[in-house]
């Protein structure tokens, strides 16, 4: 049966739009078949991130509005045959998009994919309510640090509230995957660690995405982390995190960079 | 107090703690806040309902606040009223008990 998966967060900038491209991925990496949905409507860039920046021809509000058919807007990945895209509008506003609307193209979407990963703008306003407004699981991205985890707190409580899910009684099924994680900060108590952000927002974790200079190589060249480099530490996290999405058990580690010895003594000396 | 304390035991560096205590302290409230939201709305609706029995009200001067202290909290209730309001009717003398 098909998921909805929104990755939200409240806060702009921790990384929405490479988890969303990271777990699409992944989960297309994994067999499934697999349409990332860019919602960030006039500031889009899941299609830079992916790669398919030059490809673009229509768009989800093109969809919306009857404009262009659904076949006309999705772009196939040319890495994996699974892996779709259906970019956002650059040049309208988010009042382009319509509850009803939304609600039509998914049910679409439905019938032809596996999962349907929904990369949700920032902020609480339209954008960020549609996209997470049919939504069965949420990804809620957070970064150690105060005003991400207080935005993601906010944003449960939207989860638990203005989803078609809430309103039937229903729960969205959430998970928080912390981004930008530098355990021996958090050993030292520069950062908060991940058994504090999970206690505050009270909300199972679905994996830990370790800070990662991969993750700029990634985008800079326009590849998925887990496509860019799959033995990287963030696409290794990414990858299990994909995994446990898809219902399987995987212990719960921060994967770290590969050193060889050298650099490994000279990290351990700067750290 | 405690925030001090945790500093002294976690090292000079440790800043960690009092993040997380500050955010308690916020979504604690926070949190409390929103699930309130409701009953500020229901209680603005209705009192604005009685008053408008006996007053010629603007309902956009009438506001409900909720004020969270450590141990009370205080609702204010601020209505604004034209000055001619008692002209209306004779019944608005009730309203003082």
């Amino acid at each position: 049966m098909t998921k909805v998966l929104v990755v939200t967060s409240g806060k702009g900038g921790v990384g929405k739009t490479t988890s969303t491209a990271a777990l699409g991925a992944a989960l297309a990496q994994g067999g499934q078949s697999v349409v990332v949905v860019d919602f960030d409507v006039g500031l889009r860039n899941l299609d830079l991130v992916m790669g398919a920046e030059r490809r673009v021809v229509f768009d989800l509000i093109n969809v919306v509005q009857g404009v262009a058919k659904l076949s006309q807007a999705l772009i196939r990945d040319k890495r994996l045959e699974n892996l779709w895209l259906l970019p956002a509008s650059q040049t309208r506003d988010k009042d382009a998009l319509t509850d009803e609307g939304v609600g039509r193209v998914i049910a679409e979407l439905r019938s032809r994919f596996d999962w349907i990963v929904c990369d949700s703008p920032a902020g609480i306003e339209r954008g960020a309510t549609l996209a997470m407004r049919y939504a069965d699981e949420a990804v809620i991205v957070t970064n150690p640090e105060v005003s991400s985890v207080r935005d993601s707190d906010r944003i449960i409580g939207m989860l638990d509230s203005k989803t078609v899910k809430a309103e039937r009684g229903e729960r969205v099924e959430k998970h928080v995957l912390i981004t930008r994680y530098d355990p021996a900060r958090a050993a030292r108590g520069e950062m908060l660690n991940i058994d504090d952000i999970l206690e505050i927002l009270a909300t199972p974790l679905l994996g830990i995405i370790p800070e990662s200079q991969d993750v700029l190589k990634a985008s800079n060249v326009g590849t998925p982390v887990t496509l860019n480099n799959a033995e990287s530490a963030p696409a290794r996290a990414y990858i299990d995190a994909a995994r446990r999405l898809m219902g399987e058990q995987v212990a719960m580690t921060v994967p770290a960079e590969r050193k060889g010895f050298m650099n490994r003594l000279l990290g351990r000396r700067a750290a | 107090m405690s925030m001090n304390l945790l500093r002294l035991f976690s090292g000079r560096n440790a800043s960690a703690p009092v993040a997380r205590e500050r955010l308690q302290i916020l979504l604690a409230h926070e949190r409390g806040l929103l699930g309130q939201s409701d009953l500020l709305a229901t209680l603005r609706e209705e009192i604005l309902a009685v008053v408008s029995k006996h007053v010629v009200l603007d309902p956009d001067k009438v506001m409900v606040k909720l004020e969270r202290g450590k141990t009370v909290s205080t609702l204010e209730v601020d209505i604004e009223v034209p000055n001619n309001f008692d002209k209306k009717a004779p019944t608005e003398k009730r309203m003082a008990g």
